[in-house]
């Protein structure tokens, strides 16, 4: 029981990641219709950058933990936006009209850029950093000894999770520009008819999926103390299979579906065989996508002819 | 459904206009590359990340952006808008309907005849098959994709699966290759079949993101079936192909021995050669055959409108399985080959780049043109080579390109499509005018 116990804190801790980085997957597939294919490379991207500045704000001799956390997470979502912005103007605009496997193609292109792109200019090795938070709290000690640890990086990263979420629910549903974007997802010429820019829309679109997941390269980095430029591919499948699962193009849906591709992995390895459990991530996709195409909180696809 | 777009509206014009594009272009490069390239991390020996600046390459990055967009805006103004002309001129259509009937020709001679011109270099020898057996894995994927129109992101795993069975049946059993060339592609089919069913109601993207899981799953179950395949360690010890049951080599029942003719190491890679050059053609054959079938048919009017298809009564589950299990019978072919000319396979070799790589050739060659497909895949193994120092700015250099070919011909190089029925005479459209369905 201790140990299951364990596991499902593990677990809701790695399912939060992957919510972050399927709420930018579930958006840009709800508004334009594309998997991004290389929104795990921004993950990735997201990550390398929290590292470079933790090092310099280190190096400057910063040791307010608290400031660096702050400060490091505003340069890494800013600059991780841009290259989402970027992303979207270079490789997508252009071909927002274009046959429809062309921006999956280019999506596939992109990512082997922003891959290889970081091996070349921060080389392959993976990169460690010593842990900044640590201590924790001890839940509960069973008489065999076995210790229910919450340490209180888990809990900033659940906390930091519901915070965003809030923030990110706030302005879908109260602001201007998620109006913008839910219009822009029924029906992008009404909306633009009706005076919305549509293309400023989706560009803000993957400016806050990108933001989003460089909060998650971010965890992921003071989670598991290391980035290397590999990490984005199978990252990103899974939190794209948690779009899926939640429902693609259901923001509630996708943070659910974060959690239960986190849980079914930590249980996954903890009960069963680690070695398998990216197997095990990539048959629920599947079996998802057969059996529930429309996830647990999607609306059915209505075909069009 | 097109919504209009505010920035295509109004070029800029002047100078300033241009200088002040440029400037931006350059301040987002600058913030872009600012931390990834201006400063370089790496752990140190004790395990403790120490970092270096490195503000030139920075600052030549960041100058080549801003000369670069000036270079594109200029351009841009020069050649004037684009998508001006949609219907092939008639001019330009004889031409290459001209190129196209002497082309294809010319380039079999030519490949038939390069273990004749290149016998003494190895290099060019080996460079040749490769190119050939990724012209075969094109030619072959180009069935599900191009004839098909199904995205398919895993083509590698049944490429995988056929150089397995090879690998595994030879080292095992002692089967010979002749045997296990069959068996390959027949298990390779098997396992395109197994993939089809479940995917048979997905479409578009849904269609790629589950092929290429499939595709990670049998790369994973490789590495991780450790008693079977061996692991991250591999296969290796797989015999050479033989002449039909003569081995080619210095033996004295060696086809040179019985031939009364010297041995050279060179005669198993010209038989080699030939080997993939007479499986290659198979596929092109058989791809050239079946589209005057009525499956073939089947698969290109499933390529342009699904629902078309259905009302038309055509079945669509066999459909999409022939073709899943023709393309993925193809693919356990080269499989084959390839364990046999290796002589040692690893998992390292059936990664997702490698289905990227062979979707790439198919999509640069313009979906369902042979010949594109074959020339694309000699321009992109040519490419490779070409940067073959330099491993990680190859995949660079690769992902550049295929994001440039979807914005600037996003129908691949030879982007027409020729009719398979026609009445009096074949008029071949710019692909620009078919309208893709769902798939």
């Amino acid at each position: 029981m201790d140990y299951f116990a364990q596991q499902l804190i593990n677990g809701l801790v790695l399912g939060s990641i992957y919510g972050l980085i399927a709420i930018g997957y579930t958006m840009v597939y709800g508004i334009v219709g594309m998997i991004n294919f290389a929104h795990g490379d921004v993950f990735m991207i997201g990550g390398f950058i929290a590292l470079i500045t933790f090092l310099i704000l280190i190096s400057f001799g910063l040791t307010t933990i608290p400031l660096i956390l702050l400060v490091v997470l505003l340069v890494s979502m800013a600059i991780t936006a841009l290259y989402g912005w970027t992303i979207e103007r270079i490789a997508y605009r252009p071909l927002r009209h274009s046959f429809r496997l062309a921006p999956m193609l280019s999506a596939i292109g992109m990512s082997f850029v922003l891959t290889n792109y970081s091996q070349v200019a921060q080389g392959a090795r993976v990169k460690p950093i010593p842990p900044f938070i640590t201590g924790g709290y001890t839940l509960h000690e069973s008489t065999d000894g076995f210790v229910i640890q919450l340490s209180n990086i888990q809990i900033m990263v659940v906390v930091t999770t519901i915070v965003l979420l809030a923030i990110f629910t706030w302005l879908v549903s109260r602001t201007r520009l998620g109006r913008d974007m839910r219009a822009c997802e029924q029906d992008q010429t009404m909306a633009a008819l009706l005076g919305v820019d549509v293309d400023r829309t989706i560009s803000m679109t993957f400016v806050i999926g990108a933001a989003l997941a460089a909060v998650a390269g971010l965890m992921y980095l003071l989670y598991y103390g290391l980035v290397d430029f590999f990490m984005g591919f199978v990252a990103g499948i899974k939190a794209f299979t948690a779009a899926v699962l939640g429902g693609i193009g259901s923001l509630p849906g996708a943070m659910l579906g974060g959690l239960a591709i986190g849980l079914i992995e930590t249980f996954w390895s903890a009960y069963f065989s680690v070695e398998y459990k990216d197997v095990a991530a990539f048959s629920i996709l599947i079996v998802v996508l057969i059996f529930m195409p429309t996830g647990l909180l999607g609306r059915p696809e209505v075909e069009k002819v | 459904m097109t919504a209009p777009s505010t920035n295509t509206a109004k070029p800029a014009t002047g100078i300033p206009a241009l200088l002040k594009t440029a400037f931006i272009n350059a301040l987002i490069a600058l913030v872009l590359f600012s931390l990834m390239i201006g400063i370089r991390t790496e752990a140190g020996s004790s395990g403790q990340l120490t970092y270096w600046t490195r503000f030139g390459d920075l600052a030549s990055i960041v100058a080549a952006v801003f000369g670069g967009s000036i270079v594109i805006e200029l351009l841009r103004q020069w050649i004037g808008p684009t998508g001006a002309e949609k219907l092939v001129p008639p001019a330009v259509q004889s031409g290459i309907s001209f190129i196209g009937r002497y082309l294809a020709p010319a380039l079999l001679i030519f490949t038939l005849l390069v273990p004749v011109i290149f016998y003494n270099q190895r290099y060019i020898l080996d460079l040749a098959i490769l190119v050939l057996t990724y012209v075969m894995l094109g030619w072959g994927l180009n069935v599900v994709v191009g004839l098909a129109g199904l995205l398919d992101l895993g083509y590698v795993a049944f490429y995988a699966v056929g150089a397995y069975s090879y690998g595994l049946l030879a080292t095992n059993f002692g089967w010979s290759f002749w045997i296990c060339l069959p068996l390959a592609g027949i298990l390779a089919a098997f396992w395109g079949v197994l993939l089809g069913f479940p995917v048979l109601r997905l479409r578009g993207d849904y269609l790629a993101i589950v092929t290429l899981a499939f595709g990670e799953i049998i790369r994973l179950v490789i590495i991780n079936w450790q008693d079977l395949t061996g692991g991250p360690n591999g296969v290796s010890g797989i015999p050479r192909p033989t002449f039909f049951g003569i081995p080619l080599d210095n033996s004295d029942d060696g086809l040179a021995a019985r031939l009364g003719i010297e041995y050279s190491p060179t005669h198993r890679i010209v038989f080699l050669f030939y080997l993939i050059l007479a499986l290659a053609l198979l596929t092109n054959w058989a791809t050239i055959r079946l589209r005057r079938l009525p499956i073939g048919r089947a698969w290109e009017a499933l390529r342009e409108d699904e629902v078309a298809c259905r009302a038309l009564g055509i079945n669509t589950t066999t459909t999409k399985l022939t073709a899943f299990a023709t393309g993925a019978m193809f693919g356990g072919f080269a499989g084959a080959f390839f364990a046999t000319r290796q002589g040692f396979i690893s998992p390292e070799s059936f990664t997702f780049q490698e289905s990227a790589l062979v979707l790439a050739i198919v999509v640069l060659g313009g979906m369902g043109s042979q010949l594109g497909v074959a020339l694309s895949a000699l321009a992109m193994i040519g490419g490779f080579e070409l940067f073959r120092g330099l491993e990680g700015y190859r995949m660079l250099v690769f992902g550049m390109a295929m994001v440039l070919i979807m914005i600037w011909r996003p129908r691949g190089l030879i982007g027409h499509r020729a009719p398979t029925v026609y009445l009096t005479k074949a008029k071949a459209i710019s692909s620009d005018l078919v309208k893709e369905g769902h798939g």
